[in-house]
């Protein structure tokens, strides 16, 4: 796996969680916060539907991150997010990156998750390390 | 109502999580993951791991357990109805490994008013049983509706 140039754009991930993801994350994570998993509660507070969890979505752009370097755990060091929109169950989240720093072995990717127009996770911050 | 930020400076008591193969295999299956060393205990020694090795983003799992009570906290006095989460930073050390027990302590960094809203910024530091860093992590969250 070779490291990457500065403006290369990363393969991303494309993924689309079904209605009861966020119930299965719910019990991986133990973050059972109701806007989550109880509809009636989530529109109750002013939320069109059930929203995924934000730590899921981040979840994901470590994946894409870790898989650009090859799969090895190891080669993530960093990672950073600003949360910026609600994403729902059952549409398809995309992830897409850049390189905007390659220095060595460490390379420093850009990335957003984003739901259609709906960007989600902005400014993301990724530093790899390729073995 | 105006912000309070009597918990500035404050550190809460470490929490302790024993890591075990099956929270990291319903972790790692749950963000989609196929690579054997989340999962077969051989293919990660083979990869130089000690046992099954959970994906950098368990940290939500064994630094929940922490950072729970501090937002509970009556000095922090969270709104959970007006919070959302801003932002989240984390800068991974040693790996973690099924068998591992992680060790995370809480302080809170800094709680100031921007824009109207109030800014909770906490951080986490996990070690292992041996003392070696394996996360350090950066929590924001963002209350709405506050007094300046």
């Amino acid at each position: 796996m070779s490291a990457k140039e500065k403006g290369e754009k990363i393969a991303g991930l494309k993924v689309t969680p079904d209605k009861f993801l966020p119930h299965r994350y719910a019990g991986a994570s133990g973050d059972f916060n109701p806007i989550h998993i109880d509809k009636e509660f989530a529109q109750m507070v002013g939320l069109p539907t059930t929203i995924l969890h934000g730590l899921y979505v981040m979840g994901l752009v470590a994946k894409a991150a870790t898989e650009e370097a090859g799969g090895d755990p190891r080669a993530l060091k960093r990672l950073s997010v600003q949360f910026r929109g609600m994403s729902m169950p059952e549409t398809e989240i995309e992830v897409s990156g850049e390189v905007i720093e390659a220095d060595g072995a460490d390379v420093t990717f850009d990335l957003i998750a984003a739901q259609g127009e709906n960007q989600v996770i902005r400014n993301a911050s990724a530093v790899i390390s390729y073995p | 109502m105006a912000l309070k930020t009597d918990a500035v400076g404050k550190s809460w008591p470490a929490y302790e999580y024993e890591v075990g193969r099956e929270k990291i295999r319903e972790y790692a299956q749950v963000i989609g993951f196929d690579n054997p060393v989340y999962f077969d205990a051989e293919a990660a020694r083979a990869a130089g791991y000690r046992d099954i090795v959970a994906p950098p983003m368990f940290v939500v799992v064994y630094a929940a357990g922490a950072m729970g009570p501090v937002l509970f906290d009556p000095d922090v006095e969270m709104n959970f109805a007006a919070m959302v989460h801003g932002g989240q930073e984390f800068e991974w050390g040693e790996p973690v490994c099924s068998g591992d027990l992680i060790t995370t302590s809480t302080t809170c960094k800094d709680i100031y008013p921007k824009d109207g809203k109030g800014f909770y910024v906490f951080e986490t530091e996990s070690k292992n049983q041996n003392g070696d860093l394996v996360c350090k992590a950066t929590w924001t969250n963002i209350v709405r509706g506050i007094e300046e």
